[in-house]
């Protein structure tokens, strides 16, 4: 009997090219439909006056903002996902959240006070980031002996705190903010979207967090597998960590500051994941990525055609498909532990 | 192989182990007895490098633990631990195959080489059937001897072994014993904890008793394991007897008080 890995790696590598294809195809769906259609002989053109740099015509501009807000959303997405992968292996729970630290009690907490001020976009996005980093280094400070001991996983009691408090503070800003600012505040802690466009930042962070990752993929295979005796195999356990925390923690913290707190996606993608490509995570860690950024290109389409001209914020439909999901999964954890 | 100098070993304040003085050398079987809570684990995982000595130091091949990198620690000396909790759906052949991590840690997939030896791994535990199962559907006994099969894998001169034989079958205790003797002749050293007095015999060449109050004996099995010591050593009267060419040791009865009266007029 040979267990030799030649065709499983082979059917691998078509799964990847596969995912890679629907993300593809998921972009071109949400360049093409709107309420206003765009015409599929114009796209040649289109593409190529955007590639110059000057969009021109209609079909143009409108490729343009819906690409860049397509992009906005896989980027968020697969930074979404990505940092699910890494949280739950840093706690070794397959159902563990990016959002369990509380970061996204934390930008909430930011961007709402910036909205509540009436700051520009951009002072928004800012606040959501200063809130999620600042509350990602408070817990890494309380967490860092933690993180280096050899204990089983991270404790999440501070995180718990953290969170209440965050939820206090955003009900009391709730509470205070004016009529006219409260709809763009709900919107946004529901995870909206709409108005983003091409940003650089959050790609370069995804593609940097993407390389450190598949550099230490065997590693949290091993720390996934053991909790203990990942050391027995000379993992750094202490360092690895750190660096799931700090990696996972900066893109939800990426993820949050583009599209407000969307939910679902860290949780869910990575899980299906792993029911169809398995626990590695040589292979579940682009899987994910792949999956989560097209998925939420799929479902920001989606959020804003369903009922056009009528917008959705896309919080709205991840939930709805990640609810069900999620109960699916949870019982199928429980089938199979029983 | 090892040798512990003034080794002492603390637990909450407790002292378990005190000014351990203990070699190991290659070609060595140990077993480590003791009473539960006298600090077995915490010796194999100080050896280990897992955790650092409360006193005293640990040299394996010559060198402190403390001074080895990971990685060559991990070629040097593989780790059982006494209980696993598997959270993802891995598969057999993947957790004996992350046994080979500490040979390239730089390569994103594992070779030829490195299915060969999980493969070897896996047939001589009698486990290679089970290889594309999910571990978190085996049995404990079958889950041990995966965990076992990772340990060969990993292809190390010294194993360290808690409680190897927990929830295995009669027939696998003896052939898991059995399979370390064999490795032992051929030059590599085991020290393993475990509390049947009779597999250790027959399988150790050396023992190590732990009273949990500090003392320690150690030395050639036919002077440590004396009915004497491993009574003082278990709080239980314990009787050595001769069963052909073989010594089997049983708990005595109680002196009193235990043995519930009804037992004790079948006696």
């Amino acid at each position: 009997m040979s267990v030799l890995p030649a065709a499983s790696r082979s059917r691998q590598r078509a799964a990847l090219a596969l995912l890679l294809a629907c993300a593809l195809l998921a972009f071109a769906a949400a360049g093409l439909a709107g309420s206003v259609p765009v015409p599929f002989s114009d796209v040649p053109h289109a593409l190529a006056s955007l590639a110059a740099g000057e969009p021109d015509g209609m079909s143009a501009t409108l490729l343009d903002v819906r690409l860049g807000r397509a992009s906005s959303a896989f980027v968020t997405g697969a930074a979404l996902a990505l940092a699910g992968v890494m949280m739950q292996a840093l706690v070794r729970n397959p159902l563990a959240d990016p959002y369990v630290l509380g970061v996204s009690a934390g930008a909430a907490v930011g961007a709402l006070a910036a909205l509540l001020f009436g700051a520009a976009l951009w002072m928004v996005d800012l606040g959501a980031l200063a809130g999620a980093v600042g509350i990602s280094l408070l817990l890494y400070g309380l967490a860092r002996r933690d993180l280096g001991g050899g204990r089983g996983s991270a404790r999440t009691g501070e995180s718990g705190v953290l969170l209440l408090t965050g939820v206090v503070l955003v009900t009391l800003m709730l509470s205070l903010a004016p009529e006219s600012r409260l709809r763009g505040m709900v919107f946004w802690m529901i995870g909206d979207l709409a108005g983003s466009s091409w940003r650089l930042l959050p790609w370069l962070v995804l593609g940097a967090a993407v390389l450190l990752a598949l550099r230490r993929a065997r590693a949290m295979n091993v720390m996934a597998l053991h909790a203990d005796a990942a050391a027995a195999l000379g993992i750094d356990v202490a360092f690895e960590r750190r660096f799931l925390f700090l990696c996972s923690g900066l893109l939800t913290a990426c993820a949050v500051s583009t599209g407000g707190s969307i939910g679902f996606v860290g949780l869910v993608v990575p899980h299906a994941c792993r029911y169809a490509f398995g626990p590695d995570h040589r292979i579940l860690l682009p899987a994910a990525t792949l999956a989560g950024g097209g998925f939420l290109v799929l479902a920001d389409t989606l959020a804003r055609t369903v009922l056009a001209p009528q917008q959705l914020p896309v919080g709205v439909l991840t939930a709805l498909i990640g609810v069900p999901v999620f109960l699916f999964q949870l019982h199928q954890l429980h089938v199979r532990r029983r | 192989m090892i040798s512990t100098q003034d080794l002492t070993l603390r637990v909450d304040g407790r002292v378990l182990v005190e000014r351990l003085d203990w070699r190991v050398n290659a070609g060595e079987s140990w077993c480590v007895i003791g009473p539960n809570g006298a600090g077995k684990s915490t010796l194999l995982r100080t050896v280990a490098g897992l955790r650092a000595p409360d006193g005293g130091a640990v040299a394996l091949a010559g060198k402190p633990v403390a001074d080895w990198s990971l990685p060559a620690l991990a070629r040097e000396r593989a780790y059982l631990a006494q209980s696993r909790g598997d959270a993802f759906a891995y598969r057999v052949i993947e957790t004996v195959l992350m046994a080979r991590h500490p040979y390239h840690a730089d390569r994103y997939w594992e070779g030829s080489d490195d299915h060969a030896a999980a493969e070897a791994a896996l047939r001589t535990l009698d486990v290679l059937h089970l290889a594309e199962r999910d571990v978190r559907t085996l049995s404990g006994g079958e889950r041990q001897r995966v965990a076992i099969a990772a340990l060969l894998a990993q292809d190390t001169p010294l194993l360290l072994l808690d409680e190897p034989a927990n929830a295995l079958d009669l027939a696998h205790q003896v052939a898991v014993t059995e399979l370390m003797s064999g490795l032992c002749r051929a030059g590599r050293a085991v020290v393993s904890v475990g509390h049947d007095l009779n597999l250790a015999w027959s399988g150790a060449t050396h023992a190590l008793l732990l009273n949990g109050d500090g003392s320690w004996h150690a030395g050639v099995t036919r002077d440590v394991m004396r009915p004497d010591l491993l009574s003082a050593c278990l709080g239980h009267p314990i009787v050595a007897l001769a069963h052909g060419a073989r010594i089997v040791f049983l708990p005595d009865a109680p002196a009193s008080g235990i043995v519930p009266s009804p037992l004790r007029s079948i006696q």
